[in-house]
């Protein structure tokens, strides 16, 4: 056994296979209502930075994930859902499924790891699916999720970068905090890089891009969505509470940025933010103000120097202002809230209570 | 503005931020008291705890971990018979516990 | 008993005593060690629970007893093999020689739980987080107990059953030394540093030696030690660099939030590896855990159901030294009773 005061890379020890190219693309539910741009730009990175082929398909439907951890969408029905969308992926002639979602992706996993244990469930889900539309598949030779893919390209992405994790005034990495969503590795270590415990899928792309990733004690803690507790307005109390845990062990470290993994994750990790500053006029960035959130999608676009418009980020809660003038972006304030057609979609009201 | 839900409190045990002072004042005075191994023969036996949702084997665990909430108020619910001393089997004197804890909150009121 | 062979795999504390007590028989004796010296684990260990005896008083009485017997030693030495013949035993020995015996005595011993299994409590990442065989080694050495960037203690948290009553991990079985080592552990602790805060995290307390509950009880009464009864399930670093651990008191029925400078980890016993080979090829039954199944747990602890093969100390289940010794002992007498029935 080696001995126990030196710092060993575990994450190394939970790799796992990322095809090269050639994707069927599943898009998620809520990613595109929280984050609008998100799954544009990753598309636009895969297809026009790393010229990868991505089939972005309009036939295929939610995977019912939300539905499910909600006991609205039973098992059986799921597992045809699914079905369905692997039969697409093998009408349109791929073998590589990559769910943009980590709802769906650990769903996906749970799933193929069910038939694997009982191969009648698999023999029932291609009978329905069968007698529902006519249809067979081949279950994916590789199931990636989205991030996994940015993390397989993060050095050739570094190559090309026009921005990095660094403060432009003070030369010094910035602090990232990363969360990479239960649903990613919790359920399935061996299917997440870096495993649950040593999350590297999301932290190896802020190192390779100049930053540096806080490690503070409550990263691995849920981001407090947790479906029920989110979707019953009386517990949203709990969801609440639980990025509240996070944010209070997060700031002492001061960190720039969070990156979520989960579109869930990303929602509210930003949204709540807004929520405790009403609440309890409480923030949690420098300055009275919150800290910015972005999705992995939106943290590569900015690397890569798409503008921060284009991606999106006036969507978002909390304004990502500060953390750009730190990466020495260039913004227009006056575009904000322009759309692409230069149509101004208005300004959200501000909050009452905190500034963010 | 109209929420319909409020930010649930955590319920964990903080043991870096409580504060002991009132927990080791009745050790002091009761030593036998830090013997005790959680068995619950104390509370099995208890004459209170019969009719009541007094439970001395839950109120000395709190103490020990510095949550003071509402111990007064059970601390007084006690009818200091004595029978949970009779039958603990690490011979604390739970008898003096209870008393040691009445004067300590005398003396702690401030921390409550 | 002239011209009698045996052979013992494993020169651990439990095939010292059964090699000087055969030997003391009149029976030839041949001792396989792996390593480049006897003793095992007990080289490994500080003190000795329940009264604090050096382990290297007991490592001498042991080594005393094979000196002055007939005993051959060989050190460094692997078993691949052992053929089960009409007459006794062919036993290959580092994939080249062949040592013919007439009965074998297993004592393969035990190997300690590789911590770094039970990811969530970060060993091997966080330097503060040991186990307590680190903790024998950092007293044995006469280091002082600092944490690893050689600060003086304050609060020092113990964690029982790592890779014990654990089926995540794939260990079902309780390895029943590690509760008293970690009272010991705790008192030794308290004795090196009478300020620092000490806090056994258990799911269940079993004294089951002589004297154990009463050690318990002075860990309580005279050092003030911090039983918490339930499972650490995350230990992460926070800011000042200490481990901050998060376990529920399920006598209050409500999660425990602490940091501490150093968590130990009290490491369990696990088969050794060797044994899947040797049951394999003796034909020797293994258990689920891979330790060695006896004929039965009672007047057959120390047989295999192949005559002339004997287990004897932790290479069956997890034991204590006293134990050991006792079982290297009877399982001395039972092969020279086996050797006389088939002279």
């Amino acid at each position: 056994m080696d001995t126990p005061r030196t710092i060993h890379r575990n994450w190394k020890e939970y790799q796992k296979e990322i095809a090269d190219d050639h994707f069927y693309y599943a898009r998620s539910c809520i990613r595109q209502n929280f984050f609008p741009g998100s799954e544009t730009a990753y598309l636009n990175i895969l297809r026009n930075d790393l010229s990868l082929d991505v089939y972005d398909d309009p036939k295929h439907t939610t995977c019912t994930g939300i539905g499910y951890h909600t006991d609205i969408v039973p098992l059986e029905t799921t597992m045809t859902v699914i079905a369905r969308q692997f039969a697409l992926m093998t009408e349109a002639g791929y073998e590589n499924f990559l769910p943009s979602c980590v709802t769906s992706f650990g769903l996906y996993v749970e799933i193929l790891d069910m038939w694997e244990h009982f191969p009648e469930l698999e023999e029932k889900a291609r009978e329905n699916l069968y007698k529902a539309t006519k249809r067979e598949f081949n279950k994916p030779k590789n199931l990636v999720h989205t991030s996994d893919l940015i993390f397989h390209y993060r050095e050739k992405i570094a190559e090309n970068a026009k921005y990095s994790f660094v403060d432009v005034k003070t030369g010094q990495p910035l602090k990232g905090v990363e969360h990479i969503g239960c649903h990613y590795a919790k359920i399935f270590p061996s299917k997440g890089i870096g495993g649950s415990e040593f999350p590297y899928v999301l932290a190896g792309m802020i190192e390779s891009w100049g930053g540096t990733v806080v490690d503070y004690p409550e990263r691995r803690h849920c981001c407090g969505f947790g479906f029920r507790n989110y979707l019953v307005m009386a517990n949203r109390g709990y969801s609440v509470a639980n990025s509240k845990k996070k944010f209070e062990s997060m700031a002492p470290y001061k960190p720039n940025f969070i990156v979520g993994n989960c579109p869930g994750c990303a929602m509210f990790l930003d949204r709540w933010q807004y929520t405790i500053g009403e609440m309890e006029h409480k923030t949690y960035g420098p300055n009275g103000r919150g800290i910015p959130v972005l999705t992995y999608e939106e943290m590569t676009g900015l690397v890569l120097g798409y503008s921060p418009w284009d991606l999106g980020l006036q969507m978002h809660q909390v304004p990502v202002e500060p953390l750009l003038d730190k990466m020495g972006i260039p913004y227009n304030a006056e575009e904000k809230y322009l759309g692409i057609n230069g149509k101004n979609l208005g300004k959200p009201q501000l909050p009452q209570n905190c500034v963010l | 503005m109209k929420w319909g839900y409020t930010i649930s409190q955590p319920r964990a045990i903080n043991l870096d931020t409580n504060d002991y002072r009132l927990s080791n004042w009745v050790l002091n005075n009761e030593p036998s008291l830090l013997r005790c191994f959680g068995c619950g023969s104390c509370t099995a036996t208890c004459t209170a705890g019969n009719l009541t949702s007094f439970n001395f084997r839950k109120l000395h665990h709190a103490l020990r971990l510095g949550e003071y909430t509402r111990i007064k108020e059970e601390v007084s619910k006690c009818m200091l018979c004595g029978k949970c001393r009779l039958v603990c089997p690490r011979g604390v004197n739970t008898r003096n516990v209870v008393v040691s804890i009445q004067k300590a909150i005398k003396e702690y009121e401030a921390i409550l | 008993m002239k011209g009698k062979h045996v052979t013992i795999i494993g020169g651990g504390p439990a095939g010292m005593q059964a090699a000087s007590q055969l030997s003391e028989l009149g029976i030839e004796v041949l001792l396989i060690e792996k390593d480049n010296k006897l003793g095992g684990k007990l080289n490994q260990w500080d003190r000795l629970f329940p009264d604090q005896t050096p382990s290297m008083t007991l490592l001498k009485e042991l080594q005393n007893a094979i000196e002055k017997s007939k005993v051959t030693i060989r050190l460094n030495t692997e078993v691949q093999k052992i053929s089960n013949l009409t007459h006794g035993f062919d036993i290959l020995l580092n994939a080249e020689e062949t040592q013919h015996s007439d009965a074998v005595l297993l004592t393969t011993g035990f190997e300690l739980f590789d911590a770094r299994l039970k990811e969530e409590y970060g060993y091997g990442t966080y330097p503060n987080v040991i186990t307590s065989s680190d903790l024998e080694k950092l007293f044995r050495e006469g280091q002082p107990l600092t944490t690893a960037e050689g600060r003086t203690p304050s609060k020092i948290a113990f964690l029982h059953c790592v890779g014990s009553r654990d089926e995540k991990v794939g260990q079902f079985h309780c390895s029943r030394v590690c509760c008293i080592t970690g009272v010991k552990q705790a008192i030794e602790v308290k004795q090196a540093l009478p300020e620092c805060e000490v806090y056994n995290f258990y799911m269940d307390m079993r004294m089951f030696g002589a004297g154990y509950e009463e050690l318990y009880r002075e860990a309580q009464e005279k050092w003030g030690i911090t039983f918490i009864r339930g499972r650490i399930s995350e230990a992460a670093l926070n800011q000042e660099n200490r481990i901050q651990i998060k376990a529920e008191d399920t006598l209050a029925g409500r999660p425990v939030r602490l940091s501490v400078d150093l968590l130990v980890l009290l490491v369990g016993m696990t088969a050794s590896p060797c044994n899947k080979a040797l049951a394999a090829t003796s034909g020797a039954e293994l258990r689920s855990n891979g330790f060695f199944n006896p004929v039965d747990p009672f007047n057959h602890s120390v047989e295999s159901a192949i005559p002339g093969l004997y287990f004897a100390g932790t290479c069956t289940a997890p034991r204590n030294i006293g134990e050991t010794l006792m079982e290297a002992g009877s399982a001395a007498l039972k092969i020279h009773k086996f050797l006389l029935q088939n002279d």
